[in-house]
């Protein structure tokens, strides 16, 4: 791909910020503050299970919340059940990946597509949550853990060092954990949109007719995307039960899939640092105004929300990286006349930091 | 038989609700193809507007039926002007600028009003039928929504501003290319849409009240019923709310609520499975 | 349209990073010597109408204590976090509560998910917590104090009183989540016990409006009285379609939540006259604790304020008995204001006379009977001293100190 030297740098930097988070932030900063950071990492990899599937795959998931908190749930459960958490987490990413498989293949095989898929993916969230709210009375439990209904389940047993149930971890090394999922997430992500798998998707997303008339069996393509997304949802999910040692239904609600999308726009569809910054962003002003408390925290969010829409319409990031482009280009194309490379019109959806190296604003 | 005549009339105010919460959704998204979030916010201010001028002194007829959807239309209009005029076809976007929009109104509405708002109670006493009750509200109800849907029937059948709007929607390009001005049309039809939410939510406020957050339960149920539809706007949602709302309180009277909630959401993953673009996509096509 | 955009995202940009730096440097400097308390409450969102009013009694608390001089020699600096009615939030602050501001006690949580949220956060970061909200029952925990009635306190004496009044069979309608539940089960054993019949029981969740069927089925069931446990704004509609349908002339209604929400002020009085509730507190209470109270109330919050609610009450008194707690302990070490407040403590408030119980940490209240009339709650009947006898039967603090779960109470 073209303009690869900035795209290589933009690697190399998060790689290092990432280490850097994992192993300086500990020793400088405060164990609240690295809670506070922790579950913004956690969302920050859910955030990327969306942006994976909608950016880049164009599936429009208004249910994404359905995987994270089966994620959450499963982790729970099998956690409280096996009493060691190393099952607990492979069960909590694979449980949720075989449910995508499952919806996935209800809805691609049956060409659904655009808000008619949101519609079932939504509706899909909503029956869970209705589902596991009336599980309250003790009969409910799968092995030995109850469901706990609306109370959700408390107490669950946290990470521990694998195959070690005596050694569990302390607040700092769930820091590390996280960050380091998160690392290993982008950078797998990115490897998977680099790879043939990844080309096909993207392909798909552009225009679906003409993947298929060259020979590719889109819902296959599609499925597979879906399975993904649903499998780093689970992981998010399973980590976030980790954080509060907790689990309650509204993980599944309506207010937490909004949410992941919001976190997308905010940050940049089509991107995958995007949605990160955007989850960072309105997280850490979601609790900033909480604890402020001095106007009503919702009619500060909304607005900030509609004012941003307004300005800023591609999202942080690529309008971000617009700008530095294009005083790069304004220093360096003085003396020369034309641009080069290949325009790109659209709605500014193009993968990755090169893409947004190639961003040509309308 | 009185049982089964109570039923029924339950079943038809179920389907009456759905589809007044639904048709102002219907409008804007069929039209514009966007996806208003702050659509259970309309319908929130809907009751409030109602409530007020209820309180204020005027008569509870006109507070509900003039004044809440003239409210309502208005601040559709002002939210239409402000902030969806720049993102039309960017569908994305109106997704946030309106969920934003929703979050600001409830926030507004909870600074302006506080929690805790007297409602209004119902204007219509019970009418008895058999050894059942039944309340005569719920037959309102199922009249407005007739009268909703004759009306929309006739403004888009029968005027010219209907034919401008059914021109528009079909081809933006071709009517702008005749005269017409498409932006105009967005406006008022997105005062029209925001209108009859208006007016759903005066109608409800007597037995559901108003609290700031009532919106919440209501946004999902409409996209789901207009999502259903399909392309037509009336047909779509009526056919929709119809088997929805027969679906979930057949399912409520034979076992428990949670059920009922459930078997509406089942019935729709059903519907779109089997008709992937709604009903209108295969029946009554090309209707309105 | 270009350049403005920019220079606007950089101003708001500055503006955004110096507000940010401004929050930050304004939490932590309360003086040196405060004794910084947290409130963890909704103020807004869907559960705000029960939160508020719990905020404003822990301000004015807070105010009355630092007025009588303040804990030890030191002013008491109240904290407040709005959880937005949403779960994370609680996490959050519960954490920076309890890590950053290192507060003496928390007093938050709504439902009981929010409290099961908080309540290990708390006790792993060892900071003192009070749950002032009527819940289930069962919680057990020497961390926690809970002042809030429990279903065995206004259950057991509601059921008689409607059922000699009304009839031996009994109608529930409940909230589908725990507290519903574990109540119409306790609503059933009191009704046993009196020898009624619970005639069924409905469920219905939290964002149900429509309860068209419902009222079909009750009809048909034909019962003496209809219980309900409903809870929040959504569920008060089935008041309004009850009264619509022209039953409430035909069977009357008890209620174990009614006016928690302020739905005797929602509703008009021809949807709520008649309606029994039994509550440890009511605005209407008789005693000279309350004639003194109330007026102070509406000075500091207005006269218009809509209703003092049992929850704000429970969380007066909750800070109340803490301050009496660190009094007695001379400090405000965890342990030891535990081991204070364990040492029967008793506080005059507002409700009557409220008593730590030290096996369960949770209180001893007086309970009223009280009748909705014209937006008004007139008391019935009070009944002294009622012990949380419910869970007392699972959670003996004294001889399993250790204890940290909520049981759910088999009945």
């Amino acid at each position: 791909m073209p303009s690869s030297r900035f795209d290589r740098l933009g690697l190399a930097a998060f790689g290092v910020l990432g280490l850097l988070a994992m192993f300086a932030l500990p020793v400088v900063l405060e164990t609240f503050t690295l809670l506070e950071l922790t579950v913004y990492v956690i969302m920050s990899i859910l955030a990327l299970s969306l942006a994976f599937i909608w950016g880049f795959g164009g599936i429009l998931c208004f249910g994404q919340a359905a995987f994270f908190g089966i994620g959450a749930y499963t982790y729970a459960i099998a956690s409280l059940n096996f009493g060691e958490s190393t099952g607990a987490v492979l069960l909590a990413v694979a449980v949720p990946a075989l449910f995508a498989l499952a919806l996935g293949s209800f809805m691609f095989y049956a060409r659904i597509s655009d808000v008619y898929l949101g519609v079932i993916t939504l509706t899909v969230s909503l029956i869970l949550f209705n589902l596991v709210n009336s599980t309250a009375g003790d009969q409910y439990r799968i092995g030995s853990a109850p469901l706990g209904g609306f109370n959700g389940i408390p107490s669950i047993p946290t990470l521990n060092v694998p195959f070690m149930p005596g050694s569990p971890l302390d607040p700092t090394q769930i820091f590390q954990v996280c960050v380091a999922a998160l690392m290993l997430v982008y950078f797998g992500l990115r490897a998977l949109l680099a790879s043939h798998f990844g080309h096909v998707v993207v392909g798909i997303r552009e225009n679906e007719r003409r993947a298929e008339l060259l020979g590719y069996d889109t819902r296959r393509f599609k499925l597979g995307a879906f399975v993904v997304g649903g499998a780093i949802a689970g992981l998010a999910g399973c980590l976030f039960a980790n954080w509060g040692a907790f689990v309650s239904p509204t993980v599944f609600g309506l207010a937490q899939s909004a949410q992941i999308i919001i976190w997308i726009i905010v940050g940049g569809l089509g991107t995958l640092i995007g949605p990160i910054v955007g989850c960072f962003l309105i997280q850490w002003l979601t609790a900033w105004l909480g604890a402020l408390n001095v106007i009503n925290s919702n009619l500060v969010l909304g607005a900030v929300l509609v004012v941003f829409v307004l300005m800023v319409p591609k999202g942080l990031v690529p309008t971000l990286a617009d700008l530095a482009t294009r005083r790069a280009r304004r220093a360096a194309a003085a003396p020369q006349r034309g641009v080069a490379g290949p325009t790109q019109a659209g709605s500014g959806r193009v993968g990755g930091l090169d893409g947004i190296a190639e961003e040509v604003v309308k | 038989m009185d049982f089964a005549l109570v039923v029924g009339i339950e079943i038809l105010n179920a389907v009456a609700s759905l589809m007044l919460i639904s048709i102002g959704l219907a409008i804007i998204f069929g039209m514009m193809r966007i996806i208003n979030l702050a659509h259970g916010e309309f319908l929130m201010l809907g009751g409030y507007a109602a409530i007020t001028a209820t309180k204020a002194g005027v008569n509870i007829w006109i507070a509900m039926l003039v004044v809440a959807p003239l409210v309502v239309g208005v601040i559709g209009v002002v939210v239409e002007r402000c902030v969806v005029r720049f993102l039309y076809g960017r569908m994305v976007d109106t997704m946030l600028a309106t969920w934003g929009l929703s979050l600001l109104l409830v926030g507004l509405v909870t600074t302006i009003f506080g929690n805790t708002t007297a409602g209004i109670s119902s204007p219509l006493g019970p009418v008895l039928i058999g050894t059942y009750t039944v309340s005569l509200y719920t037959l309102f109800i199922v009249f407005v929504a007739a009268m909703v849907g004759l009306g929309l029937w006739l403004l888009l059948k029968k005027t010219r501003f209907g034919l401008i709007a059914r021109g528009t929607m079909q081809n933006a390009n071709m009517a702008a290319g005749l005269g017409l001005s498409p932006p105009r049309v967005y406006m008022v039809t997105f005062g029209i849409g925001a209108a009859l939410a208006g007016l759903a939510g005066g109608v409800l406020a007597p037995i559901t009240g108003v609290v700031p957050t009532i919106g919440v339960a209501y946004v999902a149920k409409a996209f789901i019923t207009v999502i259903g539809g399909g392309a037509s706007i009336l047909t779509g949602t009526i056919s929709a709310s119809a088997l929805f709302g027969t679906v979930n309180q057949l399912a409520t009277f034979a076992t428990t609520p949670v059920i009922g909630e459930v078997a509406l959401l089942l019935a729709a993953i059903v519907l779109i499975r089997l008709l992937p673009q709604g009903i209108t996509d295969r029946f009554f096509r090309r209707s309105l | 349209m270009k350049l403005e955009r920019r220079s606007a995202l950089k101003t708001l940009g500055g503006a955004a990073a110096i507000g940010a730096a401004a929050s930050l440097a304004a939490r932590a400097a309360h003086a040196a010597g405060d004794i910084p308390v947290a409130s963890i409450h909704d103020l807004s969102g869907g559960l705000d109408i029960y939160g508020k009013p719990m905020e404003d009694a822990m301000k004015l608390a807070t105010e009355e204590i630092n007025a009588a001089g303040g804990l030890l020699g030191r002013k008491v600096k109240l904290i407040s976090y709005d959880s937005q009615s949403n779960m994370q939030q609680y996490t959050q602050f519960a954490q920076q509560a309890a890590l950053k501001d290192k507060v003496a006690v928390v007093h938050g949580g709504i439902t009981s998910a929010s409290r099961e949220v908080i309540r290990p956060v708390l006790k792993r970061f060892n900071t003192l917590y009070f749950y002032n909200t009527q819940y289930e029952g069962g919680v057990c925990d020497r961390n926690t104090f809970c002042t809030g009635q429990t279903p065995a306190q206004n259950v057991e004496i509601l059921m008689p009183h409607v059922m000699k009044k009304w009839g031996k069979r009994v109608y529930v309608v409940a909230a589908d989540y725990n507290y519903g539940q574990i109540t119409s089960d306790w609503v059933k054993k009191y009704t046993k016990d009196n020898g009624g019949e619970v005639v069924a029981v409905d469920f219905f969740p939290l964002d149900v409006t429509q309860f068209g069927p419902a009222i079909q089925k009750i009809q048909a069931a034909k019962p003496d009285l209809v219980l309900s446990a409903l809870v929040g704004g959504a569920h008060i509609s089935f008041y309004r379609q009850w009264a619509a349908a022209g039953m409430k002339a035909k069977i009357p209604m008890c209620s174990t939540t009614f006016s928690g929400g302020n739905e005797h002020i929602v509703l008009a009085p021809e949807e709520a006259d008649g309606l029994v509730t039994a509550f440890s507190y009511f605005q209407s209470v008789d005693n000279p604790v309350n004639k003194q109270f109330v007026p102070r109330w509406h000075k500091r919050f207005g006269a218009d304020y809509p209703y003092i609610t049992e929850l704000a009450v429970a969380t007066y008194q909750g800070m109340h008995l803490w301050a009496l707690g660190v009094k007695k302990a001379g400090s405000t070490d965890r342990m030891k204001v535990i081991q204070a407040l364990e040492s029967g403590i008793d506080f005059n408030g507002p409700s009557g006379k409220v008593t730590i119980d030290p096996a369960t940490h949770h209180c001893t209240l007086d309970v009223h009977i009280a009748e909705v009339k014209a937006k008004k709650m007139v008391v019935l009947e009070a009944y002294k001293q009622r012990k949380p006898i419910d869970t007392a039967a699972v959670c003996n603090l004294i001889k399993s100190p250790n204890e940290n779960k909520q049981f759910v109470i088999k009945i």
